[in-house]
């Protein structure tokens, strides 16, 4: 008796769970936990904090989980619109953390609605596509177009170009695989190549700065490049094996700025070398290959797309973390998944691994 | 069955475009990857001693050397703000795995006392733990060789020369000085907006207010660089090079050190503000706000009792009443309202109006201070005497409108300009303002009764001292105006160039010379035979002034016997002036709250400070009150 009520306990808490994304991200999560120990334990251990984060994010996931994507759909619209309207309020309202405007005061806490978007984004778009699925024109991938560019203008206004590249990846996406043109693909690419010398003279000094350093590190040893250059020594001084765990030496002397949250990798590179580096990408395409057999799997059009997006998301992620920190992309503010330290994201992260799971459990429901 | 057909044709279409092209993502994802694979094989095994060698020489590490910050003088040469170097017993926390026993353990080398404790548990919590923080400032010699015998037993524990700010006069000038204190995240924020985060790597404290934080940039230098090696644990060997630090530059100020510690001696324990300003360049002379505080207690982290008793005091000390004090100007008002009149043609000098002790508006009946009235009254008389039905009657007859708009223009009511952080608006009345300040309709109509005794320097009024100083002072330069200014010029430390602050008047304000000769003559007046008359009897220049009284509260007919009011319900006394007349060198606003009448506290204080100011004439102590009969007119 009390063995069935277990087991039916025990049914009902995994039902929605899918087994192979929770094996990777537990693998992903172990590394990423014992890299933020190394990487903070001289002064003000994190391991325990990013523990409990990772607990509420388990949580999250396992709620959205039990979501159908039905219902999922109905909080496209709504998420979207709040979305914009507290990046307006971040417009009017918000206040300024090192130059950029991304929080958003509400009193007793602040919170930063770029976050939001990253979800909000696909979500909406997924949602837009599916109502218009059976007389998809070339009108409604203007219209998907605005919707993602009017968000992601906002948030790189603010400026944090490291979201507004996740964002506006996040929604290209779905726009990518509800079908667009190839010919406007194309397109874009040859405008946006020869629009790339008025781009430059929009962005802000400290993104062209950023840029510059990229190509020529060694121009600002002191300020931007400073980061790129202590990186790649750590990664490259890690080796095939790398120096072993807590025995970093550019990460215990601090020559890594910011080591438990973007710069994570250099500190794991450098004690986990390239078999840990190799491990890590195996584990993120395994991650990213489970995502994408869902989506193919996924019954409906907005289960596809939006599956689709964030497993894309997700490499974008892991891609341009680990091509920053090892110097072949310009620094911007984009942690790598699971591993970096920060509450906020992590829960991002979990919510849309959540929504992974709900397409992949409920698929057979639908087709019921 | 043909329209379905379609629609199942085109869905196994659209999955398979999608799953085509799901293809081609995963081919991006892998192609991006094993582009980062390339890299990591770049730099892991093809690089590897080259990077293994940089991390090797990374054990050279760039230090940064601290720039002496700018000394601050005054306008001869008398230090304001200086450093001095001393020896600090510094705790790095996270090098050591035991806080507290360590600082008990120091404690048996060297004095430690619990206030020492205390300021350190405050730092630790402001600051991130790999900093070093000092446990114990200004060792002694003798400490610095004990600690040195001892040193093995203290890994993390290191003593250290820094340099300290030190403000020799002690708490004269504090409000203008302003002090530094401990870089918080705040202010990294300011650092880092203007992009100037690498040139204070290495600085630990920063102007907080005043002149410090207003300079900040000036006074703060270019940090040098030192390069030293250090072992593994991160322990500095020896020095291998050393770019010299450039020091801050040097703030010479417009204000006289001696004036200004006489002026605030004047006050003795009065509340009060002063602003004495040079009418020819806009210079301050003396910024007085009085209780001072000792600027040297915030230096290396002001004391949790000392922070409190000058917080909690009821005089607030660190209030600068001189630029954030707002008061009714009460008469000090009337010399304006007399100038604006004769510039829009509303009254001529010689014009009279007979005042029975009262002026009716509307059924109402606007006092004036004297009983019985001032009989008939021309400009001259108005401002001697101060009658107020004169200017009630102005003031009807100007509106609301003329007012704000001349006032306006000699800068009450809004910020001067002046070279320190946070100065106050105060209040300058119009229709304009009131709307803007309330919120039912019924509250944002002003009426007219209410512009009679904005005639008088009363109602809505509010002005900063500074900017009444800056009224006087305009008027005494014949309306040449300047913004006033304490720092007269910045010496470069590098070339010796010195850079002028605001040379440049500020704008001429376009009044007839007889116009200002009337109001001028007037004020002499006041100073000769009335009430200013008595505070400079027998003074060896000739000046202008006009004595103020504001309302703390409103009487309601009743009487006004200062001696049976509560202290701190007693009008504030205000007093403005300039002297010589013939070519002024000082204009002054002066402000005792709850000094009673300005005739009593404030112009004796005005006196003294022109005495030194033009004859060198040293005071003996606090201005005395000049003793006068209750029915003194205002």
């Amino acid at each position: 008796m009390l063995f069935q009520l277990l087991r039916r306990f025990w049914v009902g808490l995994v039902e929605h769970l899918d087994g192979p994304l929770l094996v990777i991200t537990a693998a992903l999560m172990l590394c990423g936990l014992a890299t933020v120990y190394s990487a903070t334990y001289d002064a003000n251990n994190r391991a325990l904090s990013q523990l409990l984060n990772m607990c509420v994010g388990l949580c999250v996931m396992w709620a959205v989980a039990q979501l159908p994507p039905q219902k999922l759909m109905r909080f496209a619209v709504p998420l979207y619109l709040i979305g914009v309207i507290l990046l307006l309020g971040v417009f009017f309202f918000g206040i300024k953390v090192n130059g950029a405007k991304r929080w958003l005061p509400l009193g007793f806490t602040r919170i930063q609605p770029s976050e939001i978007m990253k979800i909000a984004m696909p979500l909406m778009l997924a949602w837009y596509f599916h109502k218009y699925e059976a007389a998809l024109k070339f009108r409604h991938f203007i219209i998907a177009g605005l919707l993602l560019i009017v968000p992601f203008g906002m948030i790189a206004k603010q400026p944090d170009l490291g979201t507004a590249i996740l964002v506006g990846a996040a929604g290209f996406y779905v726009i990518f695989f509800a079908g667009l043109p190839w010919k406007v693909i194309f397109g874009m690419v040859v405008a946006g190549a020869s629009a790339a010398p008025f781009v430059w003279t929009m962005l802000h000094d400290y993104q062209r700065k950023r840029i510059l350093t990229l190509i020529d590190p060694t121009t600002d040893p002191l300020g931007s490049g400073y980061h790129i250059i202590q990186s790649t020594i750590a990664i490259g001084s890690g080796g095939g094996f790398g120096k072993g765990w807590l025995a970093g030496t550019q990460t215990h002397l601090e020559f890594i700025p910011e080591r438990h949250t973007d710069f994570i990798f250099a500190v794991f590179s450098e004690e986990r070398g390239l078999l840990g580096n190799s491990l890590l990408v195996v584990l993120y395409t395994l991650l990213i290959v489970r995502g994408m057999m869902i989506a193919a799997n996924a019954s409906t059009l907005f289960s596809r797309v939006l599956a689709g997006s964030i497993t894309l998301s997700f490499f974008t992620y892991a891609f341009v973390n680990m091509g920053m920190v090892s110097g072949i992309l310009p620094v911007v503010g984009v942690p790598l998944p699971f591993m970096s330290y920060g509450g906020t994201a992590l829960v991002t992260l979990f919510l849309a691994l959540g929504i992974l799971m709900s397409i992949q459990t409920h698929r057979m429901l639908v087709k019921k | 069955m043909g329209l379905r057909h379609t629609s199942l044709n085109t869905r196994d279409s659209e999955l398979d475009r999608f799953r085509f092209r799901l293809g081609i993502a995963s081919a991006a994802v892998l192609l991006c990857f094993t582009i980062l694979i390339a890299r990591f094989f770049y730099l892991q095994v093809v690089q590897h001693d080259y990077y293994t060698t940089r991390a090797e020489d990374n054990r050279i590490s760039l230090v940064p050397i601290v720039p002496n910050r700018g000394v601050i003088v005054d306008r001869s040469g008398a230090v304001l703000a200086r450093n001095y170097s001393a020896f600090t017993l510094e705790i790095t926390p996270s090098k050591v795995s035991d806080l507290d026993a360590t600082i008990e353990a120091l404690g048996q080398v060297i004095e430690v006392l619990p206030k020492d404790r205390k300021r350190f548990r405050k730092l630790l919590e402001e600051s991130k733990t790999f900093e070093s923080l000092p446990i114990r400032t200004r060792l002694s010699d003798e400490e610095v060789a004990k600690f040195a015998a001892n040193r093995f037993r203290f890994p993390g524990v290191e003593v250290r020369a820094r340099l300290f700010r030190q403000y020799p006069m002690g708490s004269v000038a504090s409000h203008a000085l302003g002090y530094i204190g401990r870089i918080t995240t705040r202010d990294l924020e300011v650092i880092e907006r203007n992009e100037v985060l690498a040139n204070y790597k290495g600085t630990d404290h920063m102007g907080k207010t005043g002149l410090e934080q207003r300079y900040e940039f000036q006074l703060h230098g270019e940090t040098g660089y030192e390069q030293v090696e250090i072992d593994a644990g991160g322990r500095a060997i020896r020095s291998l090079a050393r770019t010299a630090p450039i020091p801050g530059n040097n703030l010479t100020l417009t204000l006289d050190a001696k004036l200004q510690e006489i002026t605030e001696k004047a006050f003795g324990d009065r509340r009060g503000a002063l602003v004495a300003i040079e009418p020819s360049t806009g210079g301050i002379l003396a910024l007085v706000s009085t209780p001072t505080y000792d600027p040297n207690l915030f230096v290396d982290g002001i004391r949790t009792d000392d922070w409190d008793l000058l917080n909690n005091s009821p005089d607030k000390p660190m209030v600068n009443r001189a630029l954030n004090g707002a008061y009714p100007p009460g008469s000090t008002f009337k010399p304006f309202m007399a100038l604006a009149a004769l510039e829009i043609g509303k009254r001529t000098p010689s014009q009279t109006i007979s005042d029975p002790g009262f002026y009716n508006f509307g059924g109402h009946h606007f006092r004036d201070d004297k009983k019985g009235g001032h009989g008939t009254v021309d400009m001259y008389k108005s401002i001697v005497h101060s009658c107020d039905t004169y200017y009630y009657m102005l003031a009807n007859d100007m509106g609301i409108d003329n007012i704000s708009r001349f006032m306006g223009s000699i800068g009450l009511g809004s910020r001067t300009g002046i070279d320190i952080e946070g100065e106050s608006e105060g209040v300058l009345p119009s229709q304009d303002w009131k709307k803007r300040r309330f919120k039912r309709p019924e509250q944002q109509k002003w009426y007219a009764g209410e512009t009679i005794s904005i005639g008088i320097g009363q109602g809505y009024n509010a002005y900063t001292p500074i900017q009444l100083a800056q009224a006087i002072a305009t008027v005494a330069n014949d309306g040449v105006m300047f913004r006033p200014h304490l720092v007269k010029y910045i010496t470069d430390s590098k070339t010796g160039e010195k850079t002028m602050i605001e040379p440049q008047p500020l704008r001429t304000l376009p009044w007839k010379s007889q116009n200002i000769e009337t109001i001028k003559k007037a004020l002499v007046g006041v100073n000769k035979e009335g009430t200013g008359a008595r505070a400079f009897a027998g003074a060896g220049y000739e000046s202008g002034g006009k004595t103020g009284t504001a309302q703390v509260f409103s009487l309601k007919g009743s009487e006004y016997r200062a001696g049976k009011l509560k202290q701190e319900l007693r009008d504030h006394a205000l007093f403005i002036a300039f002297a010589p007349v013939d070519k002024p060198k000082i204009a002054i606003a002066v402000l005792v709250e709850n000094g009673g009448f300005g005739a009593q506290s404030a112009a004796p204080i005005a006196r003294m400070v022109f005495d030194y100011y033009l004859l060198g004439k040293l005071p003996k102590g606090a201005a005395q009150e000049v003793q006068t009969d209750e029915e003194e007119e205002e």
